[in-house]
């Protein structure tokens, strides 16, 4: 019991830096704009964020720059989109190689040194709750941080005036206009925020959950691609994207514990099955949609019917409707 | 030339100064002489006749990978499972030698096959991210993505499992290939001039396709506003399709290339690259099939001085990527610029 405790309890921690990356995510496409970059903001903040550490021998300072990182890449999105008239996801994708290439270049002198780490804080009080203490608060801040910002992001986008605003500008940006909303200066300003939330994802796992660098050998690449998936999966709300990033975490933990007992497999094809899953629950998501599926559904019996289609509905997900559609007030 | 050419060749020669600057610096806070870096990237990339051979090796698949989403982008399909694809080129082609390679099939028709049957491979392997966007809805950047991990962890499968070696699998793939089962090069280069012909081959016949036939007019219109499309009469899922197909047999040829004339085996990393490198000098010729050539060039040069830098410098040879991502980042955001500034003028 207490080993399974542990385990869904490190589940918990190494979901925190994904569930920066998906909630940070979830805010800049709610407002209507997709930051592809994801993938090359998580490892250049992660090798950014343990060299300042490192070098300045501060973790605070090191999770503020990777954030410094991911605000200043997302601001480049935003330039090339809004102001530039760019494809987004053009400039996001080669964003996402440039900031991989950058910190695998960048990053050389910092490689395979031990570094700053955060350390374990159990929150009294809380620590001493049956089962639920030491699942989810004998952890460390960051993790700590992670329910918050889950919960925070949440509130402000379906709770406050702004989040309604929020929302507007992502589903019907001229209608929120109309009603006064400057739209292009709100995407901005929230694809930046978002930017810094993924960019808190790099340092999340150089200081704390994979600590330290180590090149291409770090493992972070692909983690990107993953939040972006999870966003979708999430349906751009933060409750079920968080679900999604736990999901994520708990599979990869399987694999490893399942690992022994499949002694076939090679370790690197087990680390790759979140990629096949992704595809599989996007397709979920999506598949409600297609034009076979209605067909097919229509040619079923009432009752049948019913149940598929109310299956297929809890499951679907729809994007914001101006999501990556530039909004001109003219 | 007319004066708006004149300000085109302005912005991108803009770009590359300004990308050059900002790696210079970068080269100045990692400690090197930018300079002398510069220098050892050209002499890496021209300094003997063999650098050269190296570059049109390299020059080769970045062709092919580019012309391939030449046409998907000309459906308006952001084909990011390029890499993968070509992946699925070299899994197919070491399958089909390997199926006959203890045969007593002449040599000349078992590659052949290898390379047809790895076409087929990078078709199957798009035509699945096809599928997925046309009859399940996932967007083809995620599920292109996904399989492009799938690939990889399937040549890591095969190379510690079914193929391995005899003894023990490893990083270096699997058992090469008999000589004679080596597609032709030039002597003690590496260089084949067959892959070499192929691709450029491929390069003009996309170019052809795009600008001058029927079918490249609807794809494109297809890429440009598929509702419009598919209201004017034109089977528009059909046509993404046989986008992905063709682009797929493209890049498959490069996959299947990798492995007949330039390693002779299986590796975990064959596709180095090249996939995303193709897209990102499809996105800094603005599309357009003419300037392939040059561009792929210019890249394939960067890849090969690039290596020279880690080797004299000891530094991580992805500056050279960083150099290629910035350009093409300036690029796109002078086109911006460039829209602006003409349309106020």
């Amino acid at each position: 019991m207490d080993t399974i405790l542990i385990g869904l309890a490190g589940v918990l921690a190494a979901a925190a830096p994904v569930l920066f990356a998906v909630i940070g995510e979830t805010i800049t496409e709610r407002a209507g704009i997709i930051n592809l970059s994801l993938n090359g903001t998580v490892i250049l903040s992660a090798m950014g964020g343990f060299a300042v550490a490192y070098v300045t021998g501060n973790l605070l300072l090191g999770f503020l720059f990777g954030m410094l990182i991911g605000a200043f890449i997302a601001f480049i999105v935003a330039f090339g989109s809004i102001t530039l008239h760019q494809s987004q996801v053009a400039v996001g994708f080669v964003l996402a190689l440039a900031g991989r290439d950058l910190a695998y270049f960048l990053g050389v002198p910092y490689m395979n040194t031990p570094g700053p780490t955060l350390p374990t804080w159990s929150i009294p009080v809380l620590k001493d709750i049956p089962i639920l203490g030491p699942l989810f608060f004998r952890l460390d801040i960051v993790t700590y941080l992670s329910y918050v910002v889950i919960i925070l992001a949440w509130l402000w986008i379906f709770r406050t005036r702004s989040g309604l605003m929020l929302q507007g500008i992502g589903e019907r940006p001229a209608a929120a206009f109309v009603r006064g909303a400057n739209v292009n200066r709100l995407r901005y300003i929230y694809t930046v925020i978002g930017g810094a939330f993924v960019g808190l994802a790099g340092p999340a796992y150089t200081l704390n959950v994979k600590a330290g660098w180590m090149g291409t050998q770090t493992g972070l690449d692909g983690i990107g691609w993953i939040a972006l998936a999870i966003v979708i999966f999430g349906g751009w709300n933060p409750l079920r994207a968080a679900f999604g990033a736990y999901l994520f975490s708990l599979l990869e933990w399987l694999g490893l514990v399942l690992q022994p007992s499949l002694p076939g497999i090679p370790s690197q094809v087990l680390q790759v099955a979140p990629f096949p899953l992704m595809i599989l629950t996007l397709l979920l998501v999506n598949i409600g949609d297609a034009e076979w599926v209605q067909r097919w559904l229509a040619s079923m019996p009432e009752g049948t019917r019913r149940v598929v289609a109310k299956i297929l509905r809890a499951m679907r997900a729809s994007p914001p409707a101006g999501l990556g559609v530039p909004f001109e007030s003219e | 030339m007319k004066k708006s050419t004149w300000i085109n060749i302005g912005f991108q020669v803009g770009a590359l100064v300004l990308a050059l600057l900002i790696t210079t610096l970068l080269l100045l806070a990692a400690g090197a002489p930018p300079f002398k870096a510069y220098e050892s990237i050209l002499s890496g990339a021209f300094g003997s006749s063999n650098d050269l051979a190296s570059i049109l090796i390299s020059w080769s698949p970045l062709l092919l990978t580019t012309a391939g989403v030449l046409i998907t982008f000309s459906a308006g399909l952001w084909n990011i499972g390029v890499e993968g694809q070509m992946v699925l080129g070299s899994i197919f082609a070491t399958w089909m030698l390997r199926l006959l390679q203890d045969t007593n099939l002449p040599p000349a028709l078992i590659i052949i096959l290898g390379i047809v049957f790895g076409m087929i491979g990078g078709a199957l392997w798009a035509a699945l991210a096809g599928a997925l966007k046309t009859f399940g809805g996932v967007n083809e950047i995620f599920g292109g993505l996904g399989l492009n991990f799938v690939a990889t962890a399937l040549t890591i499968y095969l190379v510690f499992g079914p193929w391995k070696r005899p003894g023990v699998g490893s990083m270096s793939g699997t058992q090469p290939f008999d000589q004679k089962l080596w597609l032709p090069t030039l002597s003690n280069t590496g260089l084949s001039l067959w892959a070499l012909g192929a691709s450029i081959l491929v390069v003009i016949i996309i170019y052809f396709l795009l600008r001058g036939t029927y079918f490249g007019l609807r794809l494109k219109a297809v890429g440009k506003n598929i509702k419009a499309a598919f209201l004017l009469g034109i089977p528009t899922w059909q046509y993404s399709m046989f986008a992905f197909l063709l682009c797929g047999a493209f890049v498959g040829l490069a996959g299947a290339i990798q492995v007949t004339a330039v390693y002779h085996r299986l590796l975990p990393n064959i596709s180095n690259g090249y996939g995303f490198l193709g897209l990102l000098v499809a996105m800094l010729i603005n599309y357009q099939a003419i300037w392939v050539l040059p561009i792929a060039f210019f890249f394939a040069a960067l890849n090969v001085g690039g290596i020279q830098l880690q080797i004299v410098y000891k530094m991580d040879s992805s500056f050279a990527n960083v150099l290629q991502d910035l350009l093409v980042l300036f690029v796109l955001l002078g086109q911006g610029v460039r829209e602006r500034f003409l349309r106020k003028a």
